[in-house]
């Protein structure tokens, strides 16, 4: 699909060059741009809607038919980059990076995506769609929501662990949100009990919902899980842990920002979460404030 | 007074601001007489407006709604089980026709149907025997004679009391109530399902249309609202997420799962983009008044069907098509999902619906022309005539037309109903309700 010696830029993983085996046979660079751009439109679709999907978790009880709606689009999205042959490129990086992961670090997808994103817009080009994640183990940028048991935060934690086993079949009906749609309790799957506990609810159904929704996250992209960290052996990764609880924070008060402001986008949370990356010191000033904004966020969660 | 007088520009304004509530409104309907305006809003509450009545004293004050009856419809409450809050917020209201002396109004919010009854008190009993007049009790000794109470007239009092609360049918959010032409019955909709209920009985409901899969997972539409047929009071229809309307017929089956008929446009495949299905979404439908035709809002698009014809609308009409290429910022700030309600005049002869920057459009379905008119208090002072408004593509902005960027989509039109018989519109703008008729006598 890619022409040999062509040097394949991160811009173009979604594109079939029309034609040539090298580079003196290269499409017209306008050409290539208007299909990577293309290809760059949609992936920040995607990427936009999986934030969307995850905020829906955020809050109280999440609008069925808006989620279904974005969903059918993450859907439309997959099955088009399935037919491109983007979409395996992109799981069969997935897998091998986290073959090669040092840790069971929990990300958010998002940041993936960003990563991605802030290579492509620095231009630099990257042998495969994720280079952040590959062999480097858990950088500062990727790690960044940790849910902490003790400061009881509950649900309110949305964090992603790209899946352990290579994901084999990308079916587009099953995503992790499914069990935010399902309201009933009792007589559906186990999922369904936790399924409105989104954004409140015992540390335990946390727990159970782990256990069921590892189950889902075999089969999809990895997103919309709630785990706790696995407790890592590695000191340094604890540090880093540590760190990242200030972006959590930032976290929230992004969301509280965006619940109150709704006018705020998507990018601008990626945004917020790229400010952290590389700089996952905050100062215990702003750590202070962002408690408040916590405990004001759970005071509106739990209706007290 | 015909629909032509409506494109001369004289629609002005009556009543606007005449109460401004604290609350987004979030839902406004006339009663079948039109003598009754009700407005629902997020925080629970229900103001009743009513006409005021032609004097010969007053004569410019015909038409004038004032407040009639404001009250605490719906609480927000906490579901205890599934650790969520209920919002209060009235999605729906829909009058009952008037009966008798009272008025009888359903509202619902996410998940509780209620029955109100608005009556008046205008007399009291007065003269009883064992108190006086200010309600204590007499000393028995003192009284001498016997008299029978009779009633005087008092003050006007409005009271609003629930008469039947019809709860626990739905677990989804309820986006819709429709009343039966039989007076008796009526359906509550959420996203996977239709309830029937008899008003008279809260304690059960029947389950008539349910298109939630077993598996969650396969869940890829909803249903976004339903409405009774105005007359046949067997026939409702039913719309989804994926621009599909679905009439159905209560007495082929108990379940009406399956379908009378099935109305759909085929995609257009030239304007097929990611965002095709979320535009395709539809958010209101209403039945014409005579029950020939079915209108259905999208997002882009007001269309009216034919009942006789399924496979595409008898006629579209684009409410603002230079958002087309704005799909991806509306979907990003999520307006997107706004859910834009419709409405026909008393004729069917035109129809309206909101849009941004507190915009509102009609479309005269006769003429084919078409205005856009502007809710907002500049344009609103009492008895000033409504100025025509245009959105310019881009390029060369003529004077007072507002360009694609510079529409505030913080001001948006969501809900709107117009008068039965007359040309008075009611329009909520946030939380201002603007009242606008045709100033022809």
């Amino acid at each position: 699909m890619f022409p040999k010696g062509t040097k394949r830029k991160f811009s173009d993983s979604g594109d079939e060059p029309p034609a040539g085996s090298d580079d003196v046979n290269q499409p017209s660079s306008a050409a290539v741009r208007m299909l990577s751009s293309y290809s760059l439109q949609r992936q920040s679709l995607l990427d936009m809607s999986l934030i969307k999907l995850q905020l829906c978790h955020m809050l109280v009880e999440p609008n069925l038919c808006r989620s279904v709606l974005i969903a059918n689009t993450v859907r439309q999205i997959q099955e088009e980059m399935t037919q491109d042959g983007t979409w395996q490129i992109m799981t069969q990086a997935l897998s091998a990076a986290n073959a090669a992961a040092q840790c069971s670090a929990d990300r958010l997808v998002a940041t993936e995506v960003l990563c991605r994103q802030t290579e492509a817009a620095q231009g630099e080009p990257a042998p495969k769609p994720f280079p952040a994640v590959g062999s480097e183990g858990c950088s500062a940028e990727e790690v960044v929501v940790v849910e902490e048991e003790d400061e009881g935060v509950e649900g309110g934690v949305i964090m992603s662990t790209v899946s352990p086993q290579a994901p084999t079949a990308y079916l587009p009906s099953t995503f992790g949100i499914d069990p935010c749609w399902e309201e009933e309790t009792g007589e559906e799957e186990d999922e369904d009990e936790d399924s409105e506990e989104c954004a409140s609810g015992s540390e335990e159904g946390d727990n159970d919902r782990l256990v069921e929704d590892s189950r889902t996250a075999e089969q999809v992209f990895g997103t919309f899980e709630i785990k706790n960290p696995a407790p890592s052996p590695d000191p340094a990764l604890e540090e880093l842990f540590s760190d990242v609880d200030a972006s959590y924070y930032d976290l929230d008060t992004v969301l509280t920002g965006m619940q109150s402001a709704p006018k705020m986008g998507p990018y601008d949370l990626l945004e917020s979460l790229s400010s952290h990356g590389p700089s996952p010191l905050s100062s215990s000033t702003s750590c202070r404030s962002d408690l408040n904004e916590l405990d004001h966020i759970m005071e509106i969660i739990v209706g007290s | 007074i015909n629909a032509f007088s409506i494109f001369k520009n004289i629609f002005s304004v009556i009543a606007s601001l005449c109460f401004v509530p604290a609350d987004i409104i979030s839902t406004v309907e006339f009663n079948p007489s039109g003598e009754l305006l009700a407005t629902g809003d997020k925080g629970g509450r229900v103001v009743v407006f009513q006409r005021e009545q032609e004097t010969k004293s007053q004569p410019q004050r015909r038409g004038e709604y004032n407040v009639y009856s404001t009250f605490q419809s719906h609480e927000p409450e906490f579901d205890y089980l599934k650790s969520l809050e209920i919002e209060e917020k009235i999605n729906k209201i829909r009058w009952l026709p008037q009966q008798n002396a009272a008025y009888f109004l359903l509202s619902t919010n996410d998940k509780t149907v209620k029955l109100w009854k608005i009556s008046e008190r205008d007399r009291r009993p007065e003269g009883y025997n064992l108190k006086d007049e200010d309600g204590r009790i007499r000393d028995p000794s003192t009284i001498t004679s016997l008299r029978v109470p009779v009633l005087q007239p008092t003050d006007l009092m409005v009271e609003a009391t629930a008469r039947r609360v019809y709860s626990n049918a739905h677990t989804y959010h309820i986006n819709s109530i429709s009343v039966n032409s039989d007076l008796q019955t009526y359906i509550s909709t959420d996203d996977l399902r239709v309830n029937l209920w008899n008003l008279e009985i809260t304690d059960q409901s029947f389950n008539i249309v349910d298109i939630k899969p077993s598996n969650m997972e396969d869940l890829t539409e909803v249903i976004t609202a339903a409405e009774f047929h105005p007359q046949q009071c067997n026939t409702f229809a039913y719309s989804s997420s994926r621009g599909s309307i679905r009439l159905c017929d209560m007495r082929k089956q108990a379940l009406c799962d399956t379908h009378c008929k099935f109305f759909e446009e085929p995609e257009d495949p030239s304007t097929r983009s990611f965002f095709s299905e979320i535009i395709s979404s539809i958010s209101d439908i209403k039945f014409s008044h005579s029950g020939r035709f079915l209108m259905t809002r999208d997002y882009l698009t007001v269309k009216v069907w034919d009942l006789n014809m399924e496979n595409k609308p008898l006629e579209t009409y684009q409410v603002h098509d230079y958002l087309r290429g704005k799909l991806c910022s509306l979907y990003e700030n999520d307006c997107i999902f706004d859910k834009f309600e419709c409405v026909w005049n008393g004729s069917d002869s035109v129809i309206m619906t909101g849009s941004y920057n507190n915009f509102f459009r009609m479309f005269d379905r006769n003429t084919k022309r078409d205005v856009t008119l502007e809710a907002s208090r500049e344009n609103s002072k009492p008895r000033a005539i409504l100025k025509p408004r245009k959105v310019c593509m881009g390029g060369k902005r003529r004077k007072d037309e507002v360009t694609v960027d510079s529409l505030d989509f913080s001001k948006k039109i969501l809900h709107s109903t117009w008068h039965p018989q007359d040309n008075i519109i009611a329009v909520a703008a946030s939380n201002n309700l603007y009242i606008f008729q045709d100033k022809v006598a």
